[in-house]
């Protein structure tokens, strides 16, 4: 695996104790546990499922499937649009929440939330509110209009944006927390020296923010991408996939094909989306393990 | 001299502009399930913002068991605890074990067992899955809290492991040397001076490891399946099964369930805060 070759750093610093055939032994001892864990619940798994999908006429099957493609482009609308939009959000709240206000510090608790409960009850709470009969959206809308609400998470373009849209609620919250530590990185000085020279506040964010932000914020929209991928919460529990299956992405299909099962579709699903996985994941370990 | 207080009356309104839909934003979902929770069963549905007659009923209600539902809420609860807790201590022990040696001892094949880790902890959960819950059967552990807890260990490890990685390689390795000097076995020094220096990134990663058990709906609801043995974020799904299901009473169990881990979000937020998001990203 050439995911190996990441780190050099490790050669430079302290040197080997050699002849201490103790620390050896004791090392050992110490990293068998989590090889363990890794054996069985991670090398076991992972050979067990290319062997389900081992049949290259699944894959024939599979592609034929028009719900494996509709969650295709589904999973890329929520990669594309879905993370990019929280990532621009997340860059614009981190200026926000800069500004030095006792109401913006208890705001900034509060903002938290999302990401510190469980998203379980809160999904749901959104599933309710969109309830075509009693959901309180619907409620409102009768009460101001006298007229019935949509049936929202019948339709599968406003079911998915919903499913975006609680992906964002959950986790935008935390890209907002990691962007607002790059942003306190960046000394004052350089604010200072750009204003002295007249630069606006656009200008600022243009040539003192943005190039030092570059580098965290297409980590983060990267890492986040690979988050997403496998964000089964936010579409299983609000739409459960449906109407008629149009909504699934493929961290949903995997589990609708397991029910059916047919569990070598499910397998072949995710072996498919690889070529997707591990080029962001190839990125991102170069980037971390320095 | 009138347009400064002006000009800074305009930036606070700019803020404010900002700062109340982001506030709305954030509570909607969960005003409305407090909402829920405190409303009797016929005003739950009268599309009020504010019940006309607040009430704790239903948390009684669930509490007591009262509801064919919620037969099982404490037993569910316990399982919640086991798993979260059995999986925050087992992640913390292989995971420290691991860094130690990685770090500390530098033992041979260290480096790639920390790639091989952080490879894993890149691909996605939910693709991990469906072979799981395959291997869970081979090996006999489906349908018991087991399996959920062997599960969440093989995912939270790889985090808890880089983390505690990176925090150890940021002590001086004077420390070992002197303390190797003095005549320190490996086990003495993991005990008497790396645990000790350790504990802030330990409370990290193992309120971490228990939040993300706790949390876990996928593969509760793939592992487990007899009531008696489901976590409560699996009964919760539960429900949704039945369309007579009562919304206030869930509404409500799920504020219960959703409260321990904000409370500890909240208590070890300087931890999960500097020992996490810090080390999630690095630029």
């Amino acid at each position: 695996m050439d995911t190996l070759t990441v780190s050099d750093r490790d050669t430079e610093a302290p040197p080997k104790r050699r002849g201490w055939s103790q620390t050896r032994i004791w090392g050992t001892i110490f990293l068998v546990p989590y090889v363990l864990v890794f054996l069985f619940f991670v090398v076991y798994p992972v050979c067990y499922g290319f062997w389900l999908a081992r049949d290259p006429q699944t894959y024939v099957q599979l592609f034929e499937d028009p719900i494996f493609i509709r969650s295709i482009f589904n999973t890329l609308f929520f990669l594309l649009v879905g993370v990019n939009l929280k990532m621009l959000v997340a860059l614009l709240l981190s200026g926000f929440f800069l500004h030095d206000r006792i109401w913006i510090r208890w705001l900034s608790l509060i903002f938290i939330l999302p990401w510190a409960v469980p998203s379980i009850p809160t999904i749901l709470s959104v599933r309710f509110m969109l309830n075509p009969e009693w959901g309180i959206v619907n409620q409102l809308i009768f009460k101001l209009t006298a007229e019935d609400g949509p049936n929202w998470l019948n339709d599968p373009t406003l079911g998915l944006t919903f499913s975006v849209l609680v992906h964002i609620w959950k986790s935008l919250p935390f890209w907002t927390l990691i962007l607002l530590s790059g942003r306190l990185a960046i000394s004052k000085d350089m604010y200072e020296a750009a204003s002295v020279d007249g630069a606006s506040s656009i200008q600022q964010f243009r040539f003192v923010t943005w190039p030092s932000m570059k580098t965290l914020y297409v980590t983060c929209t990267l890492l986040s991408m690979i988050w997403t991928l496998g964000d089964f919460n936010s579409v299983y529990l609000l739409t459960g996939g449906g109407p008629a299956d149009l909504t699934h992405v493929l961290a949903t299909l995997g589990i609708r094909y397991l029910r059916l099962d047919q569990v070598n579709l499910s397998m072949a699903a995710i072996v498919s989306a690889l070529p997707l996985v591990l080029p962001l994941v190839y990125f991102m370990m170069r980037r971390l393990s320095k | 001299m009138t347009t400064r207080p002006l000009a800074k009356i305009a930036g606070e309104a700019k803020l404010l502009l900002i700062g109340i839909p982001v506030l709305l934003w954030t509570l909607l979902p969960i005003y409305h399930l407090l909402l829920f929770a405190i409303s009797p069963r016929d005003a739950a549905f009268s599309g009020n913002l504010w019940p006309e007659e607040p009430t704790l009923r239903n948390f009684q209600i669930v509490l007591n068991q009262d509801h064919y539902f919620l037969i099982h809420f404490w037993e569910q609860l316990g399982n919640s605890l086991i798993v979260a807790v059995s999986t925050g201590f087992l992640t913390l022990l292989i995971a420290t074990f691991a860094a130690f040696a990685i770090s500390r001892l530098r033992v041979e094949g260290g480096r790639t067992v920390m790639n091989l880790a952080l490879f894993t902890y890149f691909i996605p959960a939910a693709f991990l899955a469906v072979p799981m819950y395959r291997t869970m059967g081979i090996y006999g552990l489906l349908n018991s809290k087991w399996a959920l807890i062997l599960a969440m260990v093989t995912v939270a490890s790889p985090y808890a492991i880089w983390v505690l990685k990176q925090a150890s390689d940021k002590l001086p390795y004077e420390l070992d040397e002197a303390a190797v000097v003095d005549g320190a076995s490996p086990l003495q020094l993991f005990w008497m001076v790396y645990l000790p220096l350790m504990k802030p990134s330990l409370v990290a990663v193992g309120t971490y490891a228990l939040l993300l058990a706790w949390n876990e709906y996928l593969y509760a609801f793939l592992l487990l399946s007899r009531d008696t043995e489901i976590t409560l974020p699996v009964a919760l799904g539960n429900f949704l099964a039945a369309d007579d299901s009562p919304w206030e009473l869930l509404m409500t169990t799920g504020l219960i369930y959703a409260l321990p881990p904000a409370a500890i979000y909240y208590a070890f937020k300087r931890y999960m805060v500097s020992g996490l998001t810090a080390g999630a990203v690095k630029s």
